[in-house]
């Protein structure tokens, strides 16, 4: 219990102390250090639990309840006060609704409910560790040197650096706590801290597209807390439970019965997890310096959505409304977001539309709710976090040395940064292409999916792969295209932004090795405990090694044969005669030509906005529908309980 | 296991002769179509031997080395295959080798092979949903998705998965890169001055596409065998047959059409994959 206390009180310790410091270097010293102990803790609880199995601890202490309720207090005046002040009045009304109903629920209600284990973990919440405490400490790390060109590109401001890596390590303790705690009310505290962190980090900049768009993830991540207080009112009331854990085992005996609160929690983990219809506070978190959103996107805010959703697996499923909602948003929103990056350029916003197609997907998975599906969405979520933080850090990189963070301008990026455009290569490989990470579970998913007999979804898996290879493949060519005459630009990256590419690119391919191991050791394991009996996995192990031998293979061919040729290099063909140089051709007009090639984006097709409307419209009218259904049950029970 | 290993040999030996030959009767077929006496049916292994002998050429370093790559993926993809693996590990394993085959062509920079990259990316997107659709329709039919265990089963796929079967016909004038969809390269002079994807490649390197696209079309056409295959003699005569029959249809809809606009592709291979393909899954999955 001690090393729970550790990883979630000592981000908070460090928080306080970096606000306060304000040298370049003494900074650089605490946050390493301090990202070095948070990964070490994170291993060695790893280490400890698979020591001891599961575990759940009472800690029970009413005054730890009374802190929590002041500090939620506090933060909902705060909220109230700046919604008014920025005319956000939608956000103060959800602040003034949710937390007086809480807070009173606690004092009366509550009270009286006997909360056995507060804090646990299981294999589930130590993988969430890992992820948050190794891949949310290296964005950290990367902050650092990032951060510093940040300032030196917005020279006229104040530094805020402090407040900045102060909402960081936060951040990075409320995630903790939130996927170790088994009293739903503390999952709510640290759920709403994380939604006020990340309004933080999107509003950095101050400017007023920055400050609308950390209003509008507010008033949606509120809007889903409120879906996390009915959730907790309704627990309470109808089910005399507060815990997480009890609410499961009932869920898997009796799952129709869970489904009223299971779909108001698989609400909140929507909004968290930014699918349609709220999709749109995660794409408007790019305006937020690129750190904020490697880390929103791959280790905090919207995996603590897909967890929730995972979590509650067992509770949804294809036999009630709940788990249909789940896997319905979950895949309109896959096959629309995978469309929509097809019509994007600017590599963040692919990036952003990649990260909820494939959290639609484990939506989607959570949703299905069968041990083959949760396994997929599990693979998901560890694949994703490590490939799409290297992604987004080295986009980030890119941007600063480039001076662009459009597709386009990253034409020859081998030739000007050949060691950042490998990375970002391999990252690109590790999110759609056979035999490396997100693929794995893709298939295992589509198995999963075929097995659940919902054949939309099945469908939509299909016409979403295709759209997926087709905007990773092209951004793929761009990064390998050979363009003549440029120069190499790296040697300005710091020092500490290649450290971390270089460690998440060892991440990425030692997961692709060592995933059958992961699997067998974690993910197996954890859902013959969830649900019941031998689990079938998803894919056989003769498929797992098939793939990891694949991998090999491919990492051998590269190191091996890369770029070694003894052929006589000759001008390309250019239409015109090739002026010599690559670039130019000699047009019909007597004079130099300069070529520039761009990519298709089929916006007539896969048009972002027609994406959205259409998204949206789907999945607004199945949560409505499906939240309908879950209030009406819930009256007809009372009533019938009554009479 | 020694079954495997004879089918894999047999495959690796044996695909390229037979994809060769195929090639040959399609170029006089053509040839005859059009008012032709055509070349000797062994020109396409005249063809390649004479690329063989090429001087070596190359635009950039690293060329090379991604064609290489998809000639050893496309033969890892059959090898799956003719293997009995998992059909899904084969189509991901094509994919990979084609990825692999479109930044080689984009690695050049040079225009005419980056649209044809751009537009041999279009094709995979128009018929990868039919081609997983299929996979997926084995395994609604036959509860696998392992060919062994396909070609064991003692039904024929074809009645059920007929829906399926002719929309996997439909994406083969794609996958074979025939007339009206030979979209990113062509092999008629007439489709196109410069030769698209290929463009940048000579020698050696373009013989080892043309090898490879022959071992591709064999491991098709095994696809279209697995509608028939029931482990009976008949069934495989019938496989065969519609193999061949297949084949033919190919260069009969290739010296049809001229070639199409892109949109024309993308939209007929998916609403035919939607139409054919859905509603037959939703059909085998309820019956």
């Amino acid at each position: 219990m001690g090393t729970i206390f550790f990883l979630i009180l000592f981000p908070l310790v460090v928080a306080f102390v970096l606000l306060v410091v304000k040298a370049d270097a003494a900074r650089g010293v605490i946050v390493k250090l301090a990202a070095l102990v948070i990964a070490a803790a994170s291993i060695y609880l790893a280490v400890q639990y698979f020591q001891g199995g599961d575990r759940y601890f009472d800690f029970s202490n009413e005054n730890v309840n009374y802190v929590l309720m002041v500090i939620e207090v506090c933060l909902a005046v705060y909220i109230v006060i700046t919604g008014i002040k920025h005319k956000k009045y939608l956000a103060s009304v959800f602040a003034i609704i949710q937390t007086p109903v809480m807070v009173w629920f606690e004092l009366t209600e509550g009270h009286h409910i006997e909360v056995a284990h507060n804090l646990y973990y299981d294999r589930l919440s130590v993988i969430m560790v890992l992820i948050i405490g190794i891949i949310g400490s290296l964005i950290t790390v990367y902050a650092l040197g990032y951060m510093k060109d940040f300032q030196h590109h917005h020279a006229g401001e104040k530094d805020r650096r402090p407040w900045f890596f102060f909402v960081m390590f936060l951040f990075l303790g409320a995630m903790f706590g939130l996927v170790m705690s088994n009293n739903l009310t503390w999952v709510y505290f640290f759920w709403e801290i994380t939604s006020l962190c990340s309004f933080f980090l999107i509003g950095y900049t101050k400017t007023g597209e920055a400050t609308n768009n950390a209003f509008r993830a507010l008033i949606m991540n509120l809007l889903g807390g409120m879906g996390f207080a009915t959730a907790i009112l309704i627990l309470g009331f109808v089910y005399q439970t507060l815990e997480l854990s009890t609410m499961i085992t009932y869920g898997m005996m009796y799952s129709g019965i869970m489904a009223i609160p299971a779909a108001f929690l698989a609400f909140a983990g929507i909004t968290k997890a930014a699918q349609m219809p709220f999709n749109s506070w995660l794409l408007g978190a790019m305006v937020a310096p690129t750190p904020t959103s490697a880390l929103l996107h791959s280790s905090t805010m919207v995996k603590a959505g897909v967890f929730l959703i995972i979590k509650l697996a067992p509770c949804l499923g294809m036999g009630n409304f709940a788990g249909l909602m789940t896997m319905t948003v979950g895949g309109v929103t896959f096959l629309m977001a995978s469309f929509a990056a097809i019509s994007q350029s600017n590599a963040k916003k692919v990036l952003a539309y990649s990260t909820i197609a494939n959290l639609g997907l484990i939506v989607t998975c959570g949703g299905i709710g069968t041990a083959g599906a949760v396994w997929a969405g599990i693979m998901l979520i560890i694949f994703h976090a490590i490939t799409k933080s290297l992604l987004f850090l080295c986009v980030g990189t890119a941007e600063h040395n480039i001076g662009s963070r459009n597709i386009e301008d990253m034409d020859g990026l081998f030739g000007r940064m050949p060691r950042l455009a490998a990375f970002m290569m391999i990252g690109i490989a590790g999110m759609f292409l056979a035999p490396f990470g997100m693929l794995i579970s893709k298939w295992a998913s589509m198995t999963a999916f075929v097995d659940s007999g919902n054949l939309i979804l099945v469908g939509i898996i299909c016409f979403g792969s295709a759209a997926t290879a087709f905007y990773w493949t092209k951004w793929l060519g761009k990064l390998s295209a050979i363009v003549a005459g440029t120069e190499n630009i790296q040697q300005n990256v710091h020092k500490e932004e290649w450290f971390v590419h270089a460690t998440l690119v060892v991440l990425t391919i030692v997961a692709c090795l060592a995933f059958p191991l992961i699997s067998s050791t974690t993910l197996v394991p954890y859902l013959e405990g969830v649900f019941g009996g031998l689990s079938s996995m998803a894919l056989s192990a003769d498929n797992m090694i098939i793939m990891v031998v694949m991998v090999a293979v491919v990492l051998l061919l590269v190191a091996f044969f890369f770029g070694k040729t003894k052929k006589k290099i000759v001008p390309i063909y250019m239409s015109g005669v090739n002026e010599g140089d690559n670039l130019q051709f000699h047009g019909s007009m007597d004079k130099p030509v300069s070529a520039s090639l761009r990519n298709w984006h089929m916006e007539k097709y896969f048009g972002e906005i027609k994406m959205n409307v259409i998204g949206c419209v789907i999945t607004s009218a199945v949560i409505i529908i499906g939240l309908g259904l879950m209030i009406g049950s819930l009256v007809a029970i009372m009533t019938g309980g009554a009479a | 296991m020694i079954k495997i290993i004879i089918f894999v040999v047999a495959y690796l030996v044996l695909a390229p002769l037979v994809g060769g030959f195929l090639a040959g009767i399609d170029r006089i077929i053509s040839a005859r179509m059009q008012g032709r006496v055509g070349p000797p049916v062994l020109q396409p292994f005249y063809d390649v031997f004479k690329l063989r002998e090429k001087e070596a050429i190359t635009v950039n370093k690293v060329q090379d080395f991604y064609v290489t790559c998809f000639f050893i993926f496309v033969l890892v993809t059959g090898c799956f295959f003719f293997a009995g693996g998992d059909l899904l590990l084969v189509i991901f394993t094509l994919t990979l080798a084609s990825v692999f085959l479109i930044v080689a062509a984009f690695s050049s920079n040079s225009p005419y092979s980056q649209v044809g990259a751009e537009r041999e990316l279009l094709q995979m997107l128009a018929y990868e949903p039919m081609v997983l659709l299929t996979a997926i329709g084995f395994y609604i039919y036959t509860g696998s998705f392992e060919v062994r265990q396909i070609l064991s089963g003692d039904a024929m796929a074809f009645l059920p998965l007929i829906g399926v079967f002719f929309g996997f016909i439909f994406i083969l004038t794609i996958k074979f890169r025939k007339s009206p969809f030979d979209l990113s390269m062509s092999h008629h002079a007439h489709q196109e001055l410069v030769k698209g994807l290929v463009t940048e490649f000579s020698g050696k390197t373009m013989a080892l596409i043309e090898v490879a696209h022959w071992y591709e079309n064999i491991f098709l056409l095994g696809f279209v065998f697995l509608f028939f295959a029931n482990g009976t003699i008949w069934g495989t005569v019938i496989g065969v047959v519609v193999c061949l029959a297949a084949y033919f249809l190919e260069v009969l809809i290739d010296n049809c059409f001229a070639r199409m606009k892109w949109q024309v592709a993308l939209n007929s291979a998916w609403i035919v994959a939607l139409v054919l393909g859905m509603i037959n899954l939703f059909i085998v999955y309820l019956v």
